[in-house]
């Protein structure tokens, strides 16, 4: 499961930072039906989160509401220097990561 | 029996049972869930701003924006946000945890949508108090519940 992930390399200590990210995922509802008429499995991402070094600041619980590929924007504040932690999971446990840096100056 | 009374019978027969049917109010999905969310506390309106197009031509993916006015200090922070639909077959649609940590109550996503409906966002406060917007929108065509 790809993502792609859009923060800002470099931020002032304290700045309110945007955060991005696109999740490669189909997001399945549970309400489709295949070519022979049986119905697909709901397989959605169910939780994802972020944690900047090492803490959590943002956490979503999705469901078959959230359009296939899902795209989350959400904010935080620029703190320390270190990494954001993405991470997902779907209702089959397929889970995925990513990490990205940040420069913070004081 | 004359064809034309014949008729008229038929027709009065078929238009009776439509009656109850229609008089049946349906209860609102996202009125339950709130008082399972608020457990007995006053959900207001208003501090939320739930930004959804007023016409979606595609309710696959519908651009969803909710902001909360919070100083979003350790004292006084918004710690999730709730997202509700009436009329998907899921009325729960997401949740966002966040906490002083995030700066700026907003959170930017895009969202399924069966049909025209009413979106309730609501916002769970630090001190316990619930907030919320609701938004609706027209979709010209429907998030596809069967593809057949």
């Amino acid at each position: 499961m790809a993502a792609r992930i859009q923060i800002p390399k470099q931020a002032k200590r304290g700045e309110v930072i945007e955060v991005r990210i696109v999740i490669q995922h189909a997001m399945e509802t549970g309400y489709r039906h295949d070519d022979v008429g049986h119905l697909i499995k709901r397989n959605v991402i169910n939780t994802f989160s972020c944690r900047y070094n090492g803490s959590e600041v943002f956490r979503a619980d999705l469901s078959s509401g959230i359009s296939a590929n899902p795209y989350l924007q959400f904010h935080t504040v620029a703190e320390a220097s270190g990494e954001f932690e993405f991470y997902w999971i779907d209702d089959e446990g397929m889970q995925g990561s990513e990490r990205q840096s940040i420069v913070v100056t004081p | 029996m004359k064809r034309r009374a014949f008729l008229a019978g038929v027709g009065g027969a078929m238009a009776v049972p439509l009656l109850p049917g229609a008089a049946l109010a349906q209860a609102n999905p996202v009125e339950a869930q709130l008082r399972t969310l608020a457990q007995g506390a006053p959900v207001k309106k208003g501090r939320v701003h739930l930004e959804l197009p007023q016409l979606a031509d595609n309710g696959n993916s519908v651009a969803m924006k909710v902001s909360v006015e919070s100083p979003m200090t350790a004292a006084d922070h918004v710690k999730a946000i709730h997202l509700y639909s009436d009329r998907n077959p899921v009325t729960h649609m997401a949740t966002f945890h966040l906490g002083p940590r995030a700066g700026k109550a907003e959170v930017s996503s895009r969202v399924r949508l069966a049909g025209s409906q009413r979106v309730t966002a609501v916002a769970q406060m630090s001190d316990g108090s619930f907030w919320s917007d609701t938004a609706e929108v027209v979709v010209t065509l429907s998030a596809c519940l069967d593809e057949s």
